[in-house]
């Protein structure tokens, strides 16, 4: 199958490895993987910040791009929600039909990096060896959005040497919610604090997440603490091989 | 006659009360506690019904139609109420709902009255008012007996003291009642409030209630509640006055058997309400003589002419999303600055206030969705967040401090970015040139000027890798030097 990958903005600028993962592991599940330059971001921060006119363009951007391609895969929940509960939203708010009519076209190809797999392709054993004890952490828009249920935890228990360690309270939200974390940064930090004390409390080396920004979020409060415990984007586990150093 | 605009709490915005309110760990261990608790009641009877999530498509597909159909609805309700023998008196705002009311009570010469808990009387500051013409309110259910005594604001609109635990209400008792002696059993606590409350049932002639639902087609009104001080206001005095927002009328009778099954397990995790009081106007030797209800718009019909917020008025008051949002858990109803907190807070508020009060409010959430997971009657609040934080923006744009703030300015120069990956690919590179400014010693980034700086007070942040992917992949071999082969991969 030939696979676009839409990188989103902050892992291309932020987590480049995430995205030579998702490119690994579909490779070496036998697909095509390419990458349109003229790529840019889906609109998220500006639409769930109120900054909705502005949205506008990029989402029109979005579509542009991605108008003729068979399948995209997007390694982040939150952007495949932002298209898929806001773009038709978006697009009529602006009395564009015409864009409109491209979204309810090309949201049917999009997909989330885990989701593709198990759903699209049917595969839950991707060959990867990771030898490490991970807990993984239900972002909210994987759960409440895209409803993924257990598909991230089936992919990760066909990785050798994982050890799954249950998180408490999975689905509470970390506390990020992009410009949340800033324009309430008391409260965004509170809530971080009781989900590293859960993530700590498992004695987990990794969390892990389908989405990068939640880690990003989860690993600025481990890191400031200098916890022994790390993040790792799922893609990034499903890409490690036996060869592999983590 | 003194009366006042609207209910106004305070000029703070959402973060500045929630940072106080994160540094009372009295407060947030109380709260946590309390949501956790009915939080899980809730999640075991809610999970007793295989119809669930039909019931939810039912209240909230009956909820949208009265909305719809709102005028007619009411007109019939006014019509059946009255026939009754009941009064129906119509408030356009809280002034005229507070003068309607304070005139039946003058009428009556009552010095005093007893209410049941009300947060629609909250919403137009009626105790304030009845006090300022030398009227007595005396609040019978139990938490509002708590937050009168102890002279607090409510912070939950099911469970108002749910800010408070056992031994602070003892305190309250202790103090107020003058029982020096209390003990600290829920018993004792519920006790002391029974025998001061009893007298007051009895003596009182005169009873103020809100409603949880109106019934259009035969004009009756419903209350639930679990402690029976209720069902003693709505039986025992010789008026009773019933103050209900104009949004919570329900066409038939049967439409109950929806709403009868959702509020109860959303609000207390309880499969039905202790009791259930619905009456049709005045019987003869059976209850009050005489019943008035007030209807109050108070800035509703605005909202009802708001197509993408109208389902705000859907809400049935069972405050689920305020025991299940991690915001709400984290700071408490008090940080809302409003009667009403939580998620419908953030939206009901503003809208209340025409978006002149509680901006801030539409920025208190993570957008995490649990509030519309569990909502009985399915609003979509992170939608309506997200509307209303449009409408929050478009206001400011249209002032200079607005257009020329640090916010605008920063997202305007990321839609100019983000619509070219040329643009998009500069701003990388110079990020990651630029960034040297901020980057410690430790190779990371620990702190951040301007609006950036809430990031780093309690996180780092990884500096930017020296490549972005789109590089990465410009530079890369042709995927043909990637064969599946070269991995050995083999699936077993």
């Amino acid at each position: 199958m030939r696979v676009s990958l839409f990188i989103t903005c902050y892992n291309d600028t932020l987590f480049p490895e995430t995205g030579k993962s998702v490119v690994r592991v579909l490779e070496r599940l036998g697909h095509t993987v390419e990458f349109r330059a003229g790529q840019t971001c889906c609109g998220q921060m500006h639409w769930n910040t109120g900054y909705l006119k502005e949205a506008v363009p990029i989402l029109r951007h979005f579509v542009d791009v991605y108008r003729d391609a068979e399948t995209i895969v997007v390694p982040s929940s939150s952007c495949v929600s932002m298209m898929r509960d806001h773009y038709l939203k978006a697009a009529e708010s602006v009395g564009d039909k015409r864009l409109a009519a491209d979204v309810q076209d090309l949201l049917p190809r999009v997909y989330e990096f885990t989701e593709f797999l198990v759903k699209k392709l049917g595969v839950e054993d991707v060959g990867a060896t990771y030898p490490h004890k991970v807990t993984f952490h239900t972002s909210c828009h994987s759960e409440r959005s895209l409803h993924l249920g257990d598909i991230p935890i089936r992919l990760l228990k066909q990785v050798r040497g994982l050890q799954l360690l249950k998180l408490e309270n999975p689905q509470e939200c970390c506390g990020f919610g992009g410009t949340f974390s800033i324009k309430n940064a008391d409260v965004s930090s509170a809530m971080l604090a009781d989900k590293v004390r859960t993530v700590l409390n498992t004695g987990a080396e990794i969390c892990t997440a389908v989405d990068n920004s939640c880690l990003m979020h989860l690993h600025g409060s481990l890191h400031r603490q200098r916890t022994f415990a790390r993040t790792a984007h799922i893609a990034e586990i499903l890409a490690s091989t036996a060869g592999d150093r983590v | 006659m003194t009366t006042q605009e609207q209910t106004h709490w305070s000029d703070r915005d959402f973060p500045e009360a929630a940072k106080e309110l994160l540094q009372d760990s009295q407060i947030r261990s109380n709260v946590r506690h309390a949501t956790n608790v009915i939080q899980a009641k809730r999640n075991n009877v809610v999970g007793e019904l295989a119809d669930w999530q039909q019931l939810r498509d039912a209240g909230a597909a009956i909820r949208a139609h009265s909305l719809e159909h709102l005028d007619y609805y009411l007109a019939q309700f006014e019509e059946a109420c009255t026939r009754a023998g009941g009064h129906v008196h119509w408030a356009r705002d809280s002034a005229e709902a507070n003068r309607i009311i304070l005139g039946l009570i003058q009428k009556h010469d009552a010095k005093e009255v007893i209410k049941i808990k009300t947060m629609t009387s909250e919403e137009i500051g009626l105790n304030q008012n009845l006090e300022a013409n030398g009227i007595h309110p005396i609040e019978t259910d139990l938490a509002e007996l708590i937050i009168q005594l102890g002279r607090d604001k409510p912070s939950h609109f099911v469970v108002p003291a749910l800010h408070k635990n056992r031994q602070e209400v003892r305190e309250i008792f202790r103090r107020e009642m003058n029982l020096p002696d209390l003990g600290e059993r829920p018993e004792d606590l519920a006790s002391a409030a029974r025998t001061y409350l009893r007298e007051k049932y009895l003596r009182i002639k005169v009873a103020v209630s809100g409603a949880n639902f109106l019934i259009a087609e035969n004009g009756a009104v419903c209350i639930v509640e679990s402690e029976g001080n209720g069902r003693m206001c709505l039986t025992l005095p010789d008026v009773l006055i019933s103050l209900v927002g104009i949004e919570k009328v329900l066409p038939k009778y049967r439409d109950m058997e929806v709403f009868l099954q959702t509020l109860p397990r959303s609000a207390t995790g309880e499969r039905m309400n202790p009791y259930n009081s619905i009456w049709t106007g005045v019987h003869e030797g059976d209850g009050p003589k005489e019943f008035h209800v007030v209807l109050l718009d108070n800035r509703r019909s605005p909202i009802l002419g708001d197509a993408e917020s109208r389902q705000t008025l859907q809400c049935i008051r069972c405050a689920a999303c305020l025991n299940v949002c991690p915001v709400y858990h984290q700071t408490g109803g008090h940080a809302y600055e409003s009667v009403y907190a939580g998620p419908i807070g953030a939206i009901l508020t503003p809208q209340l206030h025409s978006m002149t009060e509680g901006r801030s409010l539409p920025y208190a959430s993570s957008l995490c969705g649990a509030c519309y997971e569990v909502c009985p009657v399915k609003i979509n609040i992170p939608e309506v967040l997200i509307h209303l934080r449009g409408k929050v923006v478009e206001e400011d744009q249209k002032t200079l401090s607005g257009k020329f703030g640090m916010w605008n300015i920063g997202m305007q120069a990321a839609a100019f970015l983000f619509a070219s990956s040329s643009r998009l690919s500069l701003a990388q590179h110079l990020g990651q040139i630029g960034q040297k400014l901020v980057v410690s010693k430790n190779g990371v980034i620990e702190r951040l000027p301007f609006m950036l700086s809430g990031w780093t007070q309690t996180r780092d942040l990884m500096p930017l890798p020296d490549q972005t992917f789109r590089d990465w992949w410009a530079q890369r071999k042709p995927p043909s030097d990637h064969s599946p082969a070269q991995e050995n991969f083999h699936v077993e």
